[in-house]
């Protein structure tokens, strides 16, 4: 009687732990479609290759991450404006100048939105841009060798978030200020804000060949907030738009402050007339200070070079360069569709979207059909711009990308959600939850003129319980939806590094067959190249040492190296004479208070180093090279001050 | 029918000269990790690969187990082959133009001693390069050699080495067939006009 009466509470356990256990496994929602379904759909076969590149910003870890889509595979973080102690980059010689800026060397950036170069509307998968908000500044990428290739400053801004929005033919990139500051600066009370403050749209030129950047103009604008823009496209080509917000022009408690006019403005500029103002000699020059950083591939060195003035061009002084579209409450996203013709305006804190129609803003334009003037800045009026209204789609509409088949996506961040809509008629068509607080979207091409409208990703701000907890901080996260049918399924959910701010892909066929897999040695013109073994040495010029180093599986030569002393200045020029692909070498010596050096077949790359104590100190290869890369090592003797030690090295007996 | 037989013979002559276009053997060398295999190709005067640092990097593999580098400029046979080929395309030529059976046959003769010798001394450079090994290499493997087959394929530790006949190969077979046919031909013309010869009588 007693053991049944136990077995009885034993079940009843059982039962409740059952059902609890289930219900606990409901209440998390996956979101996916069956698995087995969504599997099917990202899964690539070991040795396969995914069907496109996507391009991660990483937001605050300011580099750019490389996944493929759609397995969400990473393949490489590039490092852009921070520091990588893994690859040596800002660390070694040859990259440090990278990082340089009239502020002196700044080792981080937090990195937001990145935009494949573009031939004809179509990405050509030569170059990736990406802008650097923090100390203003935009990076070109390299895509034959995934290497930062340039950085260049942005004068007269005060924070590079809009940016850089390329131009249909990759003519020009922007850089809007952030945030409006004296310009140029000077020491005046915060409180002269309305006066003194004022904001820039910086173009800049991008050369066709080579993709060298330099600062074209820059408009002298008033002092708003400058959000986010989007270039023309068929069309609407040779125009660019830009979001304003803060058009109360507060200084301080923005969050309120700046939240109280019912509209804020869309700017639009002509940049082809301004060019022509540029021709005319309307712009002024300004004195300024930035600096323009450019990878050498013939020297592999970074060139710095300081500039110091800009043409700045207001316009007051040039009308029909700047007209304003009102758009209902602090404007964030603004993007323009495949045809070019419709311009969304995503008011983050309206409940509808407004999206105006390029055709009616000529029309308008012509008609001079203007509700005021701002500093000289024509005011279209809304209704004569305004195509159609989206009726609450959602809360906290963000950025919208296009699927080419006549519908738009948008992002809500409060609702933590992406709503598809329909462009002709407006008409809200389907919705689906984000796991959580999405930002961006992106689909391949999606912000192009030819979308491939496959997939679209949502970049998420926060993860919560949908990974393994790490503690305090989580994983931000991109999550993949199938776009090829009526509704948006979710298909996978993926961690990211830093903040998937935006995001660019691009079908891996325009990347594949250009991708380098080394350097050419008889190419190398590095000023302290070693280009066989034989040419190995260490030279003393007074207390500066220069060891000519050369990798090849698997030895250093030299490896054994003697004559130098405490106070001596050493740097090791590294050659790897590898001419192989995927044959890296890396070097680290004890006691370098910088990082390791990682060395491309045929690169020479300089590792800087004091010796502080006097000994024999080793040094390695730090990539698994081969069968006997733990065998790759060498040691380097440390004098006391002031001895007078034989300068010796060899390899071998 | 005799001028046709010169003619078969005069471009069989030529098609040697196909050496100097296409390489005529290949070694090919494949492991899990070198996707694509690495295949050097062996001509009458070089020694290539599928890029400009093949021999490079097959030599950073030979060096751990002792092999020695292979420096094409070491190689005496691929400074003096090139006259050989040229000597027998002209050679080819003049027997053709001859129109001798006797003079055609010499030099079919001759090619095939060249083959054979040319195959004898292939083997000797492989047995060479895969037997006196470095006795401080770092990888041993008691009892390894790295010959690799004169034709066929074979594994060499972790490498299935492949060696084979490439186009330049083919080339020198269709020049000793053309040859043949002229000699056939010849024989041919030879006996009708003899039995030609022998119904006048």
């Amino acid at each position: 009687m007693n053991r049944n009466y136990i077995n009885l509470i034993a079940l009843i356990s059982f039962a409740m732990l059952t059902i609890a256990l289930t219900s606990c496994g409901e209440s998390k929602q996956s979101g996916a479609m069956t698995a087995s379904g969504a599997a099917e759909k990202v899964y690539v076969a070991p040795g396969e290759y995914d069907e496109f590149y996507a391009f991660m910003s990483g937001g605050f870890s300011g580099q750019v991450s490389v996944y493929g889509l759609p397995s969400g595979r990473l393949f490489r973080v590039i490092p852009v404006f921070s520091q990588d102690a893994e690859k040596g980059y800002g660390y070694a010689e040859e990259t440090k100048n990278m990082l340089m800026t009239s502020w002196g060397f700044v080792p981080w950036d937090d990195a937001h939105h990145p935009q494949l170069s573009r031939t004809n509307g179509v990405t050509d998968g030569r170059w990736l841009f990406i802008n650097g908000n923090n100390t203003p500044r935009i990076a070109r990428i390299d895509l034959t060798t995934f290497e930062t290739a340039e950085i260049i400053e942005i004068p007269n801004s005060g924070g590079n978030h809009l940016s850089p929005y390329i131009t249909e033919n990759t003519e020009y990139l922007v850089a809007g200020t952030r945030f409006s500051v004296p310009t140029p600066q000077e020491d005046v009370s915060i409180n002269e804000y309305k006066e003194k403050f004022k904001g820039t749209l910086t173009f800049i030129k991008v050369e066709p060949t080579h993709g060298t950047m330099s600062v074209a103009f820059q408009l002298l604008m008033p002092g708003f907030d400058y959000d986010l823009a989007a270039a023309g496209k068929g069309k609407s080509h040779g125009w660019s738009f830009f979001t304003s917000y803060n058009v109360e022009q507060t200084n301080t408690l923005k969050e309120v402050n700046a939240s109280q006019l019912d509209k804020d403005f869309i700017t639009a500029v002509n940049w082809k007339k301004a060019e022509e103002y540029i021709a005319q000699g309307k712009a002024k020059v300004m004195k300024t200070s930035y600096y323009h950083n450019v990878y050498d591939e013939n020297k592999q060195t970074t060139i710095s070079y300081k500039k110091d003035e800009v043409l700045i061009l207001t316009p007051e002084e040039c009308p029909g360069v700047v007209y304003y579209i009102p758009t209902p409450k602090s404007p964030h996203g603004v993007d323009v569709d495949p045809t070019g013709n419709y311009i969304v305006g995503n008011g983050k804190l309206s409940a509808d979207m407004s999206v105006f129609s390029f055709d009616k803003v000529i029309a308008a334009i012509e008609k001079q059909d203007y509700e005021a003037t701002v500093d000289g800045i024509p005011v279209l009026k809304y209704e004569s711009v305004l195509d159609g209204i989206v009726l609450q789609p959602g809360l906290g509409p963000l950025h919208t990308e296009f699927d080419g088949k006549g519908f738009a996506y948008t992002t809500f961040f409060i609702s933590s959600e992406i709503v598809k809509w329909k462009l002709d008629d407006k008409s809200v068509v389907d919705r689906v939850p984000c796991y959580y607080s999405v930002g961006h979207l992106m689909i391949p091409g999606g912000d192009t003129r030819e979308p491939y409208g496959k997939y679209v990703i949502a970049l998420n701000k926060i993860t919560k319980d949908r990974y393994l907890p790490t503690g305090p901080e989580l994983a931000h996260s991109a999550q993949l939806y199938d776009i090829s049918g009526n509704k948006m399924e979710l298909l996978l959910d993926f961690p990211t590094i830093g903040e998937p701010h935006y995001a660019q892909a691009i079908p891996a066929s325009k990347i594949v067959p250009n991708s380098k897999q080394f350097f050419k040695i008889e190419e190398n013109n590095h000023e302290h190249v070693t280009k066989k073994e034989a040419d190995a040495k260490v030279v003393r010029k007074g207390d500066t040492v220069r060891i000519y180093m050369t990798t090849i599986r698997s030895h250093f030569v030299p490896d054994n190296i003697e004559g130098i002393k405490i106070g001596d200045k050493v740097f090791f020029h590294v050659t790897n004479l590898e001419q192989d692909w995927d044959v890296p070498h890396g070097f680290s010596v004890m006691g370098a208070r910088n990082a390791e050096l990682l060395i491309m077949p045929g690169q020479t790359r300089t590792l800087y180093w004091e010796p502080t104590r006097v000994g024999v100190y080793p040094f390695y290869c730090t990539d698994f090279c081969s069968a006997l890369h733990q065998e790759m090592q060498g040691y380097i003797r440390v004098s006391p001050a002031g001895s007078n030690p034989d300068l010796k090295w060899w390899t071998g007996d | 029918m005799k001028k046709f037989s010169i003619i078969i013979g005069i471009v069989g002559s030529l098609l040697l000269l196909a050496t100097f276009l296409f390489p005529i053997w290949s070694i090919g060398l494949e492991a899990p990790q070198y996707p694509g295999g690495i295949n050097m190709y062996i001509w009458i005067n070089q020694i290539s690969g599928d890029t400009p640092h093949t021999l490079q990097n097959v030599n950073i593999l030979n060096h751990y187990v002792g092999m020695k580098s292979i420096e094409p400029e070491s190689i005496p046979e691929l400074t003096y082959f090139p006259y050989i080929i040229v000597f027998m395309t002209l050679f080819g030529i003049a027997a053709a133009i001859s129109a001798k059976k006797k003079i055609v046959m010499t030099w079919m003769m001759t090619l095939v001693i060249i083959g054979i010798a040319g195959m004898v001394d292939f083997y000797m450079w492989e047995y060479d390069y895969g037997h006196d090994l470095n006795p401080n290499a770092p990888i041993k493997v008691p009892g390894q050699t790295y010959q690799p087959p004169l034709i066929g394929s074979q594994y060499l530790l972790n490498f299935k080495a492949t060696s084979l006949p490439h186009v330049g190969s083919y080339f020198i077979g269709a020049s000793f067939l053309f040859m043949g046919a002229t000699y056939f031909m010849l024989k041919k013309a030879n006996k009708s006009q003899n039995e030609e010869l022998e119904d006048k009588k």
